[in-house]
């Protein structure tokens, strides 16, 4: 169909050349772009950006930002899992965040200070009960951190399969799903803000000490979770890239295009969507379990709704179903955020908000989207120039 | 072939007499939507490996006949059997996993994956999520695919997105991811709407290649299309069977022809 780059173009082009050399070379450029991109990224964030603190270009609290960012982007790739590829749009997705991060809050503020009968300083002091209180048994699977750790993965994952599972098989879709799952993050807010949950109400879980017996307050540690984070991110993506390059990755993608098309193929709909739910979930989990220790509070706030749009808003900018888009995205968006409400204090949520309209409204496809579009003009049109005057001949009817 | 003897007689149920070795059998089925009875059938029935065409005026029920036997319209009363088994209750993917196959009246494939994908995720028998995870298709199954993606001349495009084909390639592309599925009986919705008379005779060429080793039921307005199938002719009108038999036969039936008239629906 259309010549690739080594085919011998005709010589009656002399003066042409001088237009076509820039095109197929940015073309060239694009594509080793796209290529390096991810080893790149990879690079800055795993031996760049450690480096620049160790040479003292960044202090810690830079590192410690781009961190936490690091978990958000993992929420962001578990919402692009489940709206990218499978067309279901959650609205709960820093649910499944918080309820990650409270696993791993829990086991740090058992291992911060205690008050009394061994109970966390966090709890205590939002207790009603003033003497003769005793450790709820839920607390304590939360001592041993290997323990907790596996939590991360069953509580938000457990949760998420059964509710998605209940969801999906009543055939609740579209933005009735979406409203439901709204809904549950601002019912589970109002449960964890109660005192009487025993899960430090609205403080939320904070005065931690330690995690594996590390000091937290340490750079050395700050160090060592922030390359935790790179390295769950890092897994995290290559686990999404080859969950959707798999052939359930294209059932998936055929659940977005058509499902009721998919059950008369023979395919359960509902038991792929609820794996997703649920890989989407565990994803969040992670990145909060490594967000709280971090942040050094986690607080039921986390889970208002608002916190969920801004992960649309993360992959939407970056480009649905395309993985890497919902990480840039989630960067992008994180760091314009920060950037923005401290150099404009008054006005960053309407500058934050007019930019995102602005890039959706010029991409709609988000940038990867728009990137990846623009390689293709520039190789089609790299490809085409030579040719003109075949092609011309060709397609005249 | 069955060869039971086909008069033109007055009542349906001597038109068309139960037959329990048939693959297929749809027993006294009532569907009715907001009280209008789309379907009213005493009897049909098809027997193994044969090819029966189903064609009737707009509106007599033939897609709904399609819908009922795959789940995706309830009956009202009666019942319907499927190898043996009663499947009247049955939810969709259930049936499709018995093997009933379909292909749809306005052509439905996956618009995002490729043509290639497409073909793949209609490879039989691989519908769980933890079979998907891991491995690929097997050397053959590639193979009967490519196969079957030259024969419907989509080999060369197998590569892009199922959107960006044509109507009649969508057609072709349902109809292979149909026949990759190797279903027992295969439901074909109009395979010829909207194709030209070229492409019209490639369908009807590979559905030709089926007849005698697949069951196939195939719904058809063009009576150019289902002469060039040659086969047993069901006639439906207003939800009841009007008539059966070979095509000759059939359209000189005085009831088939007035009901075609008498609507105004003649075709070709």
């Amino acid at each position: 169909m259309t010549a690739s780059p080594g085919t011998p173009v005709p010589n009656d082009i002399g003066h042409r050349t001088s237009d076509i050399g820039p095109l197929s070379a940015l073309a060239t450029t694009h594509r080793l772009a796209t290529k390096s991109s991810l080893w790149l990224a990879f690079a800055f964030f795993a031996l760049v950006i450690p480096l620049s603190y160790g040479a003292g270009v960044i202090d810690i609290t830079t590192l410690n930002q781009f961190g936490r960012y690091l978990c958000i982007a993992l929420v962001a790739l578990g919402l692009d899992l489940i709206w990218g590829y499978t067309g279901i749009l959650s609205l709960c997705q820093m649910m499944f965040f918080t309820l990650g991060g409270y696993c791993m809050g829990m086991h740090l503020a058992m291992k911060g200070p205690l008050q009394g009968d061994g109970i966390p300083l966090a709890l205590y002091v939002v207790s009603s009960q003033v003497s003769g209180m005793t450790l709820p048994w839920f607390w304590m699977p939360f001592d041993s951190v290997w323990l907790s750790i596996l939590l991360v993965f069953v509580v938000p994952g457990g949760f998420a399969y059964l509710y998605g599972w209940l969801a999906f098989r009543s055939r609740v879709r579209g933005v009735y799903f979406s409203i439901i799952t709204q809904a549950t993050t601002v019912a589970a807010t109002q449960v964890f803000r109660l005192n009487d949950l025993q899960l430090c109400g609205t403080n939320g879980l904070t005065n931690f000490v330690t995690l594996f017996g590390f000091p937290l307050n340490e750079n050395s540690t700050k160090v060592g979770l922030y390359l935790a984070s790179v390295a769950a991110l890092a897994v995290g993506f290559l686990a999404c890239k080859w969950l959707v390059t798999s052939r359930a990755g294209r059932v998936l993608i055929a659940i977005r295009d058509s499902e009721s098309r998919l059950r008369f193929a023979g395919y359960q709909p509902v038991a792929y969507k609820t794996f997703a739910f649920a890989v989407a979930a565990v994803l969040g989990a992670v990145g909060g379990m490594l967000y709280t220790p971090q942040n050094g509070i986690i607080t039921p706030f986390k889970m208002n709704p608002e916190e969920s749009i801004y992960i649309v808003a993360m992959v939407a900018l970056g480009g649905r179903g395309t993985l890497t888009g919902a990480i840039l995205g989630s960067l992008i968006f994180s760091f314009s955020y920060s950037w923005l409400s401290t150099k404009f204090a008054d006005w960053w949520l309407i500058i934050l908000g007019s930019l995102f309209v602005f890039v959706i409204l010029v991409m709609p496809d988000g940038l990867v989207g728009a990137w990846r579009r623009l390689g293709l003009w520039l190789t089609a049109r790299s490809q085409r120039a030579p040719a003109e005057p075949v092609t011309a001949k060709e397609t005249s009817p | 072939m069955t060869s039971k003897p086909v008069t033109a007689q007055i009542k349906h149920e001597t038109l068309y007499p139960p037959n329990k070795l048939d693959l297929v059998q749809v027993e006294n089925v009532v569907v009715q939507f907001d009280g209008f009875k789309a379907l009213d059938i005493t009897y049909f029935g098809i027997d193994r490996n044969e090819l029966r065409v189903v064609v009737g005026p707009n509106g007599a029920g033939k897609t709904t006949l399609c819908d009922v036997i795959s789940g995706k319209t309830r009956v009202a009363s009666g019942r319907v059997v499927f190898d043996d088994v009663d499947i009247t209750w049955r939810r969709e993917t259930d049936i499709a996993g018995l093997g009933v196959g379909r292909k749809f009246q306005t052509p439905t494939v996956f618009e995002s994956l490729t043509v290639y994908e497409n073909m793949e995720l209609a490879l039989p028998r691989r519908w769980k999520v933890w079979q998907n995870l891991w491995g690929t298709e097997s050397k053959e199954q590639r193979e009967h695919i490519h196969h079957l993606l030259e024969r419907v001349h989509l080999y060369e495009v197998r590569d892009l997105p199922a959107k960006s084909l044509s109507h009649g390639q969508r057609q072709w592309l349902e109809i292979s991811m149909l026949m990759v599925s190797k279903p027992k009986l295969l439901l074909v919705d109009e395979p010829a709407a909207g194709l030209t008379d070229k492409e019209t005779a490639l369908t009807a060429e590979l559905l030709n290649e089926l007849k005698g080793s697949h069951t196939i039921m195939v719904i058809e307005h063009d009576m150019e299309f289902v002469r060039q199938l040659g086969s047993r002719v069901t006639v439906l009108c207003e939800g009841k069977v009007l008539a059966d038999g070979p095509l000759d036969k059939v359209q000189t039936d005085p009831k088939v022809i007035e009901a075609y008239l008498g609507r105004g629906k003649e075709r070709k």
